[in-house]
């Protein structure tokens, strides 16, 4: 059985509550099926606005779905909570709190049973991953934004979750940290063990990082494509990857699933609220 | 290099002292021409100095009930406005936190207090008379009336732009009411609350005059009627004149704390 399952789920906006787009209810996901494994890396790859931060805020229960079933561990998501860690795309810090008290408050409400002592050990554990120690009392808006995601991450791997959500992590940040991030984040889900389930609108990320890549189709009403495995050793370096057979394989395969999603999606009725095409999916005809 | 530092601390001398100055001298020309020419009831700045002297040079000095330094005047009006100002913190900080967390508390209270909001000072004091049947808590409860709303206002607007993120964060840890109170909600909502305890105090101490001029207590406001009622104006401006200074300084003092606050 999967750790986190969705068979056939659903979701869609009232046009109303979202300002600035055209009334009625736009349909965001359909008919969504999907299996995370246990210790599995996943990353889901799709184009910016067709609902990848929709269908994480799923996952992690931060919204319901319209139809269909979630479940983690076998039983129903109803709400949200610390088996299901999440690292927003925008960091989420509490600016008010220090490096420190921002891990801290996560570790204190995840492991109430342990002592204080073993609890603050446990939270310099994990700001020392992150390679953040000497910046443990400072705030976060005084940190750059690869130091605030490192952060973020080790807030979220300092709860010790079953399933680790990474929005978007890398987002925000600019070409040159992003790698450096990304490799940093390679070594700190293979050292955890852990299952993850990574959101991204870059395919070469989700290749460098992940055990499997879905494509989530083109909005609106978007559906996920087939798995795609990624067969390269770890641990993966990136220059060499270019002149990898299975890496050109799976890039190719992923893309070419994306783009013709994409068309069809521009061959059914085009509406206001088609997807945006951006980054590095954005097609070249 | 040192001349131009000096030139710009003299720049600076002239925005921030002399530029002040000028518009300080402007209003005592138009006063002094005003009670010269179509004013003639109006004490010139000459006559009110003289008049005011003692009060100024022996501000802590304790003559009789009715006749004490303007400082001392002020201390008196300061300490019933920390009354009624804390009292309406007191009140207002939960009232707004109430109308910022749930919705149907909003829906329901809000529209009562925008009817309560704009009633003056003036006909509030009666009610408080009524209801303590003493002009002190009277005027307190008048102070506390009026002053709370922007703190009710401001504290709710702050609940109510929360980012979405800090909550999601809270949902996904599940922090319990007092940690999501205590951790998140009102550090969040601080910078904003604080807003409204500045606006707040300004309103108290307008209201100070009111009060005191209705219940006859000493206070500036107290000293202000009286002196009116003894047709001594001069210390009608003396009045004004310190109300105004004290205003301004309790405004700079609050913007002083916010700002503190904001980069924190």
């Amino acid at each position: 059985m999967a750790l986190l399952e969705l068979k056939a789920v659903c979701k869609s906006y009232d046009g109303e509550a979202r300002p600035g787009r055209f009334a009625g209810r736009s349909d965001v996901l359909r008919n969504i099926d999907l299996a995370v494994e246990a210790g599995e890396f996943l990353a889901i790859v799709g184009y910016s606005g067709a609902g990848k931060s929709t269908l994480m805020s799923l996952m992690a229960g931060l919204i319901p779905a319209d139809s269909g079933s979630m479940t983690f561990d076998g039983r129903p998501i109803r709400e949200p909570g610390p088996e299901r860690g999440v690292v927003f795309q925008n960091y989420s810090l509490l600016p008010w709190l220090t490096v420190f008290e921002n891990v801290y408050l996560a570790v204190d409400q995840v492991f109430t049973d342990w002592p204080r002592a073993k609890k603050r050990a446990h939270t310099e554990q994990q700001i020392a991953l992150v390679n953040l120690t000497p910046a443990r009392d400072k705030r976060p808006a005084q940190l750059s934004g690869g130091m605030r995601q490192r952060v973020a991450l080790a807030r979220g791997l300092a709860m010790d979750p079953a399933v680790l959500l990474l929005d978007e992590p890398l987002g925000a940040l600019d070409a040159l940290t992003r790698a450096v991030l990304q490799d940093e984040l390679a070594r700190l889900c293979q050292a955890s063990g852990k299952t993850i389930v990574l959101v991204t609108n870059d395919v070469d990320e989700a290749i460098l990082l992940a055990d499997r890549i879905i494509p989530l189709g083109a909005g609106p009403a978007a559906t996920l494509g087939p798995s795609f495995a990624v067969e390269i050793a770890r641990p993966r370096d990136r220059k060499a990857l270019n002149r990898d057979q299975a890496w050109k394989r799976v890039r190719a395969q992923v893309i070419d699933y994306l783009l013709s999603s994409a068309k069809a999606s521009r061959n059914r009725a085009p509406k206001p609220n088609a997807p945006a095409l951006q980054g590095t999916l954005e097609p070249a005809e | 290099m040192t001349t131009l530092t000096i030139k710009r601390s003299l720049t600076g001398a002239v925005d921030t002292v002399l530029f002040p100055l000028l518009g300080i001298g402007c209003v005592i020309a138009l006063w002094t021409l005003a009670s010269a020419t179509f004013a003639p009831t109006l004490p010139n700045p000459i006559k009110t100095w003289e008049a005011s002297r003692l009060y100024v040079l022996e501000p802590f000095e304790k003559r009789g009930e009715l006749d004490q330094g303007i400082l001392r005047f002020t201390w008196y009006s300061l300490v019933r406005v920390a009354k009624g100002y804390t009292l309406g913190l007191l009140v207002g900080t939960p009232l707004g936190l109430m109308l910022g967390i749930s919705k149907a508390f909003s829906r329901s209270f809000d529209p009562m207090i925008q009817v309560l909001r704009p009633v003056s000072p003036l006909a509030w004091l009666p009610l408080g008379l009524v209801l303590f049947q003493k002009p002190e808590p009277a005027g307190l409860f008048t102070i506390a009336m009026c002053s709370m709303w922007p703190t009710v206002l401001n504290t709710a607007l702050g609940v109510k732009s929360i980012p979405q993120d800090y909550i999601n964060v809270a949902r996904v840890l599940r922090l319990s009411r007092t940690k999501m109170l205590f951790k998140v909600m009102l550090p969040s909502a601080l910078p904003y609350m604080f807003t409204g305890f500045r606006l707040s105090l300004g309103i108290a101490w307008l209201v100070i005059v009111a009060s005191e001029m209705l219940t006859g207590a000493p206070g500036v406001g107290g000293f202000l009627w009286q002196e009116y009622n003894s047709l001594i104006y001069e210390h009608l401006i003396l009045c004004i004149i310190t109300i105004g200074v004290v205003g301004f300084l309790l405004d700079r003092l609050m913007s002083m704390i916010e700002s503190r606050l904001r980069m924190a």
